[in-house]
């Protein structure tokens, strides 16, 4: 495996959408990780005491997303998801994102969109502060109560 | 074949389902509401997503969340499971014009089974014999009070959007039908949103007998024989049986013929079952048709061999049914125990909670349709059934046996389980005997009647 071969792997994981890739070739393993800060991807949900479960597919889009509260690194606000659809981070494909790190924002300000069943839905902060993580990307799929941004409150 | 399929329920219904897909080679997508984070079926699915707060009202009932679910996850086709938004004509017309395939009866389907009366009268028009009763939903009280003394007392008054029991209400005499009438009314409303009730005579004594039947889009009937579920508690099943005791082959062929019958009138497609209440004489009436897969479908499949859920998969995915009447044939004897997580000595209270003890019969000829695990906190917003359990006898007494071996072997705790209701139920000598009626648990299982537990054996050999 040369880099030319892991580039083209690493190609094919943003294209696709992949946050995992783990491959085995010619005696060599390779597992290659997308990271994604502040939020845990498990591809297979906790393991059951026999431990019996193996993994359906590696590399999946992320399936199971996991919402622990004590994830939360050193304070700061969570706004989260209050409906399961798609995440969109601009009104429009062509215009600006809403909300950017180190903005500072309103309670009420509009954060972003969740499309459910055709529907735009706008998010809105509950809190005024800074903004300062985006947890989630541009056309990701979002569950209920999904952490979607962390906001340091002012 | 469906690539991808999503499980719009929970608990051991939702685990069922995906052990099917599983072995078909089919994804299964989750959904949970936050309080069944740690749920079984949430750990087996291939994926799982969060669809809102534990009420069911924002969760499982939720239509908008489930569908937006089914559009993240790319799923071809929905099992709605039982309960919950199964007999829901207007959940299933939603996914058919989301383009997701509805694993279950067409809406019309749902809709003309789903009111009762409606029901009832197209039975009438069919030659399907039902219960004497009001020809639709009854006006008034005036019109109640005629109807009750022309069929006769004792009758019964029934919601028409009901089910589960609730909205049910029998009436003696003129003095109590008033009254029984405006709390079925009242009871339907509160449950169903819908105060229209209909009055039925009230059939003395009545086993509870149920045919399952299979359709698929071809236009293809079947019945897989049928269901015994007498043993009930306010009227929710606690003991099924297939084959009925004291069945019949040719009563079976009857009650088969006129359940066929009944589900061509309702243009049915899917897994489906037909209710009789069946009298000291044999006779038959229809009561109701339910339009979904029933809690207790794990009888069937033990006696006839064939998987329910992975025929209604089958079927929704466009196929023939895999087998034709004369094909069919029941092996054996298989009984079901519900096991809930209440408390039997103290009126039944649920006992949700964390499960620290979880062993759980196996052997042969024995089956567990459970969500528990040992750590499995049960949350207390849903029902309280936490197992199913399943014994196969090559007869009645071989398939009590295998099961009271099995209630023995099991330690659940330290929630409080059922399990100690069922040994009891299944040592009294008047169920052993077979054919037991809908009374039977409020009559010799009160507690009145119900002995404490060191001289329970006593009492259960004078039962």
């Amino acid at each position: 495996m040369n880099i030319k071969e892991i580039k083209e792997i690493l190609g094919l994981m943003r294209e696709h959408d992949l946050c995992e890739i783990e491959l085995e070739k010619e005696g060599m393993k390779l597992k290659l990780r997308k990271n994604i800060a502040g939020q845990i991807v498990m591809e297979r949900p906790m393991a059951m005491p026999q431990g019996g479960f193996a993994p359906r597919h590696e590399g999946g889009a992320a399936q199971v997303h996991d919402v622990p509260s004590a994830e939360v690194p050193m304070g700061g606000t969570l706004v989260r998801s209050p409906m399961v659809g798609t995440f969109y981070s601009a009104p429009a494909p062509d215009q600006p994102p809403y909300a950017s790190v180190g903005q500072t924002i309103k309670e009420g300000d509009v954060l972003c969109i969740v499309e459910a069943m055709k529907l735009m839905n706008e998010i809105k902060s509950d809190v005024s502060g800074v903004i300062e993580e985006i947890l989630v990307d541009n056309g990701d799929p979002i569950e209920f109560d999904q952490p979607l941004f962390r906001i340091k409150k002012a | 074949m469906f690539h991808k399929i999503m499980i719009a329920n929970r608990g051991e219904v939702a685990v069922r389902i995906i052990r099917a897909c599983r072995d078909m080679g089919i994804y299964s997508v989750a959904v949970f509401s936050k309080a069944d984070r740690d749920s079984l079926h949430v750990k087996l699915a291939d994926e799982a997503i969060c669809i809102g707060e534990a009420p069911s009202s924002e969760s499982y009932l939720n239509i908008p969340a489930l569908i937006s679910a089914a559009e993240i996850a790319d799923v071809e086709a929905i099992h709605p499971g039982y309960g919950f938004l199964a007999e829901n004509a207007h959940f299933a017309e939603i996914c058919e014009s989301c383009q997701i395939k509805f694993i279950g009866p067409k809406p019309e389907s749902i809709r003309m089974a789903g009111d009762k009366s409606v029901a009832r009268e197209e039975m009438r028009k069919a030659g399907v014999p039902i219960i004497p009763g009001s020809r639709g939903t009854i006006k008034d009280q005036e019109e109640a009070l005629r109807l009750a003394k022309k069929m006769g007392y004792p009758v019964i008054l029934k919601a028409s959007a009901g089910g589960g029991g609730k909205g049910i209400k029998p009436a003696h005499n003129d003095g109590k039908l008033i009254s029984a009438f405006l709390t079925a009314q009242a009871e339907a409303e509160a449950a169903f949103g819908n105060r229209e009730v209909y009055i039925e005579k009230l059939v003395k004594d009545p086993r509870h007998i149920e045919i399952q039947i299979m359709a698929d889009s071809r236009g293809n009937i079947i019945h897989l024989g049928e269901r015994d579920c007498s043993v009930q508690r306010r009227h929710q099943k606690l003991i099924e049986e297939s084959p009925a005791p004291g069945m019949t082959q040719k009563l079976r062929r009857k009650i088969g013929e006129a359940a066929i019958k009944a589900a061509k009138t309702f243009k049915y497609e899917n897994a489906g079952t037909i209710e009789f209440l069946v009298d000291s004489e044999d006779n038959f009436y229809f009561m109701e048709m339910n339009t979904r897969l029933q809690v207790e479908h794990p009888v069937t499949e033990m006696v006839t061999g064939v998987d329910i859920v992975k025929e209604q998969i089958h079927i929704a995915a466009g196929e023939k049914l895999s087998l034709t009447q004369d094909k069919v044939e029941i092996n054996g004897h298989a009984i079901e125990c519900r096991i809930n997580a209440e408390d039997p000595d103290n009126d039944f209270r649920p006992s949700p909670g964390k499960i620290t003890t979880w062993m759980v019969p196996g052997g042969p000829h024995f089956r567990v349709d459970s969500q528990g695990y040992a750590g499995y906190a049960i949350p207390p917003y849903y029902d309280s059934m936490i197992a199913k359990f399943i014994a196969h006898g090559k007869n009645r007494h071989d398939a009590i046996q295998i099961m009271l071996r099995a209630l023995k072997e099991t330690q659940i705790g330290p929630i409080k389980t059922t399990v100690s209701l069922h040994e009891k139920i299944l040592n009294r000598p008047r169920f052993r005997q077979g054919a037991v009626t809908t009374n039977f648990i409020d009559t010799y299982l009160t507690p009145a009647a119900k002995a404490p537990a060191a001289e329970g054996k006593a009492a259960a050999a004078a039962g």
